[in-house]
């Protein structure tokens, strides 16, 4: 097996009583896609908040790149290689959509104390953030104002965003919730281009999607991983059906995370 | 360049820059109206309209374009004021010394209050500000050779070599220039990659750190901006009036700068301009016909806050700068 990129070491965080995460360990192997499903409220988005930074776990470690970041800030761990997308868009509303994508290129274009030239007009931010557009179908939409985009279309410049800070680990949550049928099939399309050079994390309920591009597939169940495997051994696994599959059919709900407000 | 170009996509005549090159025009011919019409108090009026609008536009930088309210701005001013009456009053006349001097030292206090605040938000944020400018107004209070709570006169203005800024209308036009020098600055950062990290992190600071940013560090140097350019302003004022006192540090004094920055505009260029020089004129206007002009520029104010999004200059209608 690959060396691993991302390796989580009996991560745990409480929430008051709930156990968002029960003594997570798992590897991410380079240029693997691995898939992490489970029901609502299983923690998923917790623990990707705790690989980013955003949220300290109650204990644990994780190493990326055999570095351990468990206490590297936000920031930093984006720079040294860790993209995620947010499940509700987290955008620059005032923004349009290459002014959003624009800014994670600058994010990673060294210093931003630089007080004079205009960097709406520099082409060494502006054309990175345009392929970031062009791969995920937003092209045509790039001097379009955030206010203005369609939900799908704000799921796509999530996505535009983490690309943009050209990451080798992206972690993606829930990226398909809202997409109509072929703002989703697009997206499968681009991940499998992203497959193989990028070690992708990708959370998702959509189960055609999980089992058409996920290499190893990890099921998280309140907080703990009852099951890790490749796609043919989860989907085969009674404890998974069990706790989650089965009840698939009556739970899916593309578009339950539509942000509450316009 | 083409996406340069867009920001300006309402076109060269477009009400926007009609009214602010009218307002700049307006300006530069104040003293041409003051001579003809013999009436010396325009100057003195419009002097003080042109250093207020720094000190809104420097406000205007944190406030409006970073999302950094602060309370305690006119401390700045006090700051920068007080580095040219104590320096006056120990013998050091050279405003050579003096405006550098003012500068840094709103700087330094910035610097101090900023890295002490910015880990906060919103109210706390707010009172924070206001909390240390209360301290230093006390100090001020305090500052028995320096006049205390009466003041001091400050007897000689700065010296400029050749420049004597007793000449009222050299001392208006040295204000006016840096007006104009400060608006294309604050232009010229807003813009830059250092302006779009001070507004991407007021319009979503997690999202900004999540994307790689150090947000602190910028908008902790934005703050020091904003306060040396509000030291500058300050030197002007204690030029123009010849005098400080801790008033001008009052805690209501960083409400006018506030109420200047909305009322212009908040994220267009001239609007504190436009917003110092309504709020001063009202005031002044108001001031012949009531004893409590406040009782009419408040509601007013309030108005112009709900109702017109984007202030006086969100009038003029159109996408904004900046
Ligand atoms: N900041 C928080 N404070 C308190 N409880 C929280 C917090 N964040 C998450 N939780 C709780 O932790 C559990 C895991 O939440 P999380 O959002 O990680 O689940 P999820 O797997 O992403 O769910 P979904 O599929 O609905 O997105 C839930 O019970 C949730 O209510
Ligand atoms: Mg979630």
């Amino acid at each position: 097996m690959a060396e691993a990129l991302l390796e989580i070491d009996a991560l745990t965080k409480r929430f008051g009583g709930v156990m968002a995460s029960d003594a997570i360990s798992l590897a991410l192997s380079r240029g693997e896609l691995h898939a992490l499903i489970g029901p609502n409220g299983a923690g998923k988005t917790t623990l990707i908040g705790q690989l980013t930074g955003e949220i300290a776990p109650d204990s644990g470690r994780i190493r990326f790149e055999a570095r351990d970041v468990t206490a590297l800030p936000v920031y930093r761990r984006s720079q040294i290689g860790l993209a995620r997308s947010f499940q509700i868009a987290s955008l620059f509303v005032e923004f349009t959509a290459l002014d959003n994508v624009a800014l994670a290129v600058q994010a990673h274009a060294g210093h931003s104390f630089r007080f004079w030239r205009a960097a709406r007009c520099e082409p060494e931010l502006r054309a990175p953030a345009r392929d970031a557009l062009l791969r995920v179908g937003l092209a045509a939409r790039a001097d379009v104002p955030v206010t203005a985009l369609s939900h799908g279309e704000r799921r796509q410049l999530e996505i535009a965003m983490a690309l943009a800070t050209r990451p080798r680990l992206l972690l993606l949550d829930e990226p398909m919730a809202g997409m109509g049928p072929e703002e989703s099939a697009r997206l499968v399309e681009t991940l499998r281009q992203l497959k193989g050079g990028l070690t992708i994390l990708l959370v998702e309920h959509d189960m055609d999607a999980v089992f058409a591009l996920a290499d190893r597939i990890s099921v998280l169940v309140y907080g703990r991983i009852i099951a890790s495997g490749d796609p043919a051994a989860i989907r085969a696994d009674a404890a998974v059906r069990e706790a989650y599959l089965g009840e698939q059919d009556g739970v899916r709900r593309e578009g339950r995370h539509e942000a509450p407000h316009g | 360049m083409s996406e340069w170009r867009k920001d300006w996509r309402h076109g060269p005549w477009s009400p926007r820059i009609v009214v602010n090159a009218g307002l700049v025009t307006v300006l530069a011919l104040v003293p041409v109206y003051a001579a003809f019409a013999g009436d010396p108090f325009a100057m003195t009026l419009f002097s003080r309209i042109l250093i207020m609008a720094i000190a809104a536009l420097s406000l205007n930088l944190i406030m409006g374009f970073g999302g950094m309210v602060s309370f305690g701005h006119a401390a700045c001013l006090g700051i920068g004021g007080y580095a040219v009456g104590i320096l006056a009053k120990e013998g050091i006349g050279s405003g050579f010394v003096q405006w550098p001097v003012a500068v840094v030292a709103s700087a330094i206090y910035a610097l101090v209050v900023g890295a002490l605040c910015l880990r906060t938000r919103g109210v706390y944020f707010i009172m924070i500000t206001l909390a240390f400018a209360q301290m230093v107004y006390y100090v001020a209070s305090g500052l028995d050779r320096y006049g205390g709570d009466d003041g001091l006169t400050i007897y000689h203005r700065s010296q400029f070599g050749p420049f004597d800024l007793n000449n009222a209308t050299l001392f208006y036009y040295l204000c006016f220039a840096l007006l104009l020098a400060s608006i294309y600055l604050v232009w010229r950062i807003v813009n830059s990659r250092f302006g779009l990290v001070i507004q991407g992190a007021r319009s979503n600071e997690p999202r900004m750190r999540a994307v790689g940013f150090p947000t602190f560090r910028y908008r902790l140097v934005c703050f020091v901006i904003a306060g040396a350019l509000c030291g500058l302003a300050g030197a002007l004022l204690a030029n123009h009036t010849n005098f400080i006192s801790p008033a001008m540090m009052h805690w209501t004094r960083s409400g006018d700068l506030i109420v200047m920055a909305v009322l212009g505009g908040m994220h267009a260029m001239f609007g504190p301009l436009i917003g110092a020089m309504a709020f001063l004129l009202l005031e002044q206007g108001l001031s012949h016909v009531t004893d409590y002009p406040d009782l009419i520029l408040g509601p007013l104010l309030l108005i112009v806050a709900i109702y017109v999004n984007g202030g006086i200059d969100g009038l003029l209608g159109g996408p904004r700068r900046g």
